[in-house]
């Protein structure tokens, strides 16, 4: 079968997102993509500019991974979280630097870059964001 | 608008086929369903399949399985839209019959998930949801059902234990099914005590590594008179998409393809949900089949568990729902899944479903899904 992994350029188009959670945001209508667009799949706008989402945001809920691709296998267990965004945006995205009876509904989190995975063929590595118990500041 | 009728189905066991190619496996299956309608070529071939480049790394299978079939020559297509690939097969042979261009045409789905291993499988599923962005950060379907799981839970105060009890459901009308994949029943409290897969969706929840190939044929009304089996009409196929991450959707929790394509469907047969006598939903996670009852009306919001619970979906219930044993207890061979429900529907209608049997059923639908919503397609059947 087809080999599972990361293929460069395709890793390197998907930087923006994945290291600074930048987008594209609808200016017609507020919806963000967190891909390049041509047309705003909500209102269908056609006036898209880059946009970066909060790095701030509310846990929703979340869950534990127990089995995983190949890509992701070595990590396991590792927790996965639904977060709302202090923009309103909905993201999924791993939970890190805490273990899952640390968390609960409603927390805040914030992002932070950390090693996604690990290419078995290439040896490259995949970095990218994962939100973790935001720091309280005053 | 012109009728079509289904006149024939052809079956293989659901099981991990080791000794088996996909090419045979649909070669099989196809010419069952050749064979009960007494046919010996059709207009046109389409092979509903979703993984076959990347786990058998064979394109071009509708001139695969033409040659398999000796029919080299005729038009073959195959058609992809995840684990819905099925009905849009069926939608586009519908239509070659519709359009005059076809008078009778092999539908056949097909996979084999067996020649890529558990971990694999995982990728796999990732493929039906935005792979850029939710596949690279490690979220596979599975954990995206998850997700949704603890939002429904939350939001509606549910019990998990109605939840569950749909996998429940199908392992109870699978037994002395001759093709399902797991012919024998799960208690509520064997479900709920196995390991999660990702909490708190269980092991027992979700559907596994599967092989299987399923094929009707389809024709219309001057062609089916010429068939001797018995016959089931198509009376509506209809499919929608919507975002592809479901946590991009206005509201995760509900399926608007679902609700999208159930519409249409029903408008397109000329009947209401109370004339459907059975289902066969896409329970590829019990939480799906919940979403899927509610997203498509037969329920309300929040409720399906307790119907589930209370026995309104058995088979001896007010509304049975996956009379063979669906995707959890059949088996989910994903391009070929929504091909057995359609012939399961077929066997309910022309009352050869055996020990299963329902009585008075005059219509069926049939739901299935790309992904977690992100294609949905319904098919209604009615007794000829
Ligand atoms: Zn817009």
């Amino acid at each position: 079968m087809l080999e599972f992994g990361i293929r460069i350029p395709r890793y390197w188009r998907g930087k923006p997102f994945r290291y600074r959670l930048e987008g594209f945001r609808c200016e017609e209508c507020g919806e963000f993509h967190f891909s390049p667009r041509l047309v705003c799949r909500k209102c269908g706008g056609k006036r898209l500019r880059r946009d970066k989402l909060s790095e701030r945001g509310r846990l929703i809920c979340y869950t534990v991974v127990k089995s995983a691709s190949p890509s992701f296998e070595a990590y396991t267990p590792y927790i996965v979280g639904l977060i709302q965004t202090e923009d309103g945006t909905m993201i999924v995205g791993q939970l890190t630097d805490c273990d899952p009876e640390e968390l609960h509904e409603g927390m805040d989190v914030e992002a932070t870059i950390r090693r996604l995975q690990t290419d078995g063929e290439s040896r490259l590595i995949a970095y990218g964001y994962k939100f973790r118990p935001a720091i309280q500041r005053p | 608008m012109k009728k079509v009728l289904i006149a024939g189905y052809g079956l293989t066991k659901v099981e991990e086929h080791w000794d088996r190619s996909l090419e045979n496996l649909m070669a099989e299956s196809s010419l069952k369903a050749l064979e009960y309608a007494g046919l010996s070529r059709v207009d046109a071939v389409y092979v509903a399949n979703v993984y076959g480049e990347v786990l058998q790394e064979q394109a071009v299978l509708g001139s695969v399985l033409a040659e398999e079939l000796g029919m080299s020559g005729v038009q073959a297509y195959r058609i992809e839209a995840g684990a819905a690939s099925g009905i849009a097969a069926v939608k586009m042979a519908a239509n070659a019959i519709q359009s005059g261009e076809a008078n009778v045409v092999l539908v056949t789905g097909v996979e084999k998930l067996s020649d890529g291993t558990a971990e694999e499988h995982l990728a796999l599923t990732a493929m039906e949801e935005r792979e850029e962005y939710t596949g690279q950060m490690g979220v596979h379907q599975a954990a995206s059902a998850a997700l949704l799981y603890r939002l429904y839970l939350s939001r509606y105060g549910a019990r998990q234990d109605g939840i569950a009890q749909f996998a429940v459901i199908s392992h109870e009308n699978a037994v002395g099914v001759s093709h399902a994949q797991y012919p024998f029943k799960v208690g509520l409290d064997t479900v709920m005590k196995s390991p999660y897969l990702s909490e708190p969706l269980h092991r027992l929840e979700a559907t596994a590594v599967a092989d299987g190939s399923a094929a009707i044929i389809l024709c219309s009304e001057d062609f089916a008179a010429k068939l001797d089996p018995p016959k089931a009409r198509l009376a509506a196929c209809s499919l929608a998409t919507d975002y592809v991450t479901p946590f991009d959707r206005e509201d995760p929790l509900h399926f608007q393809a679902l609700a999208r394509a159930t519409h249409s469907a029903l408008e397109m047969a000329g009947v209401s949900r109370e004339q459907i006598g059975f289902l066969e939903l896409h329970d590829s996670f019990s939480i799906v089949a919940a979403l899927s009852l509610e997203s498509s009306g037969f329920f309300p919001r929040g409720k399906a568990g307790e119907a589930a619970l209370a026995g309104k979906l058995s088979l001896n219930g007010e509304l049975p729902i996956n009379t063979f044993g669906g995707l959890k207890a059949r088996g989910h061979p994903v391009g070929a899944t929504a091909i057995y429900q359609l012939a399961e529907a077929y066997l309910q209608l022309t009352h050869q479903a055996g020990k299963n049997q329902l009585d008075n059923a005059k219509h069926a639908m049939v739901q299935s899904l790309a992904g977690l919503g992100c294609a949905a397609a319904v098919c209604i059947l009615e007794e000829a």
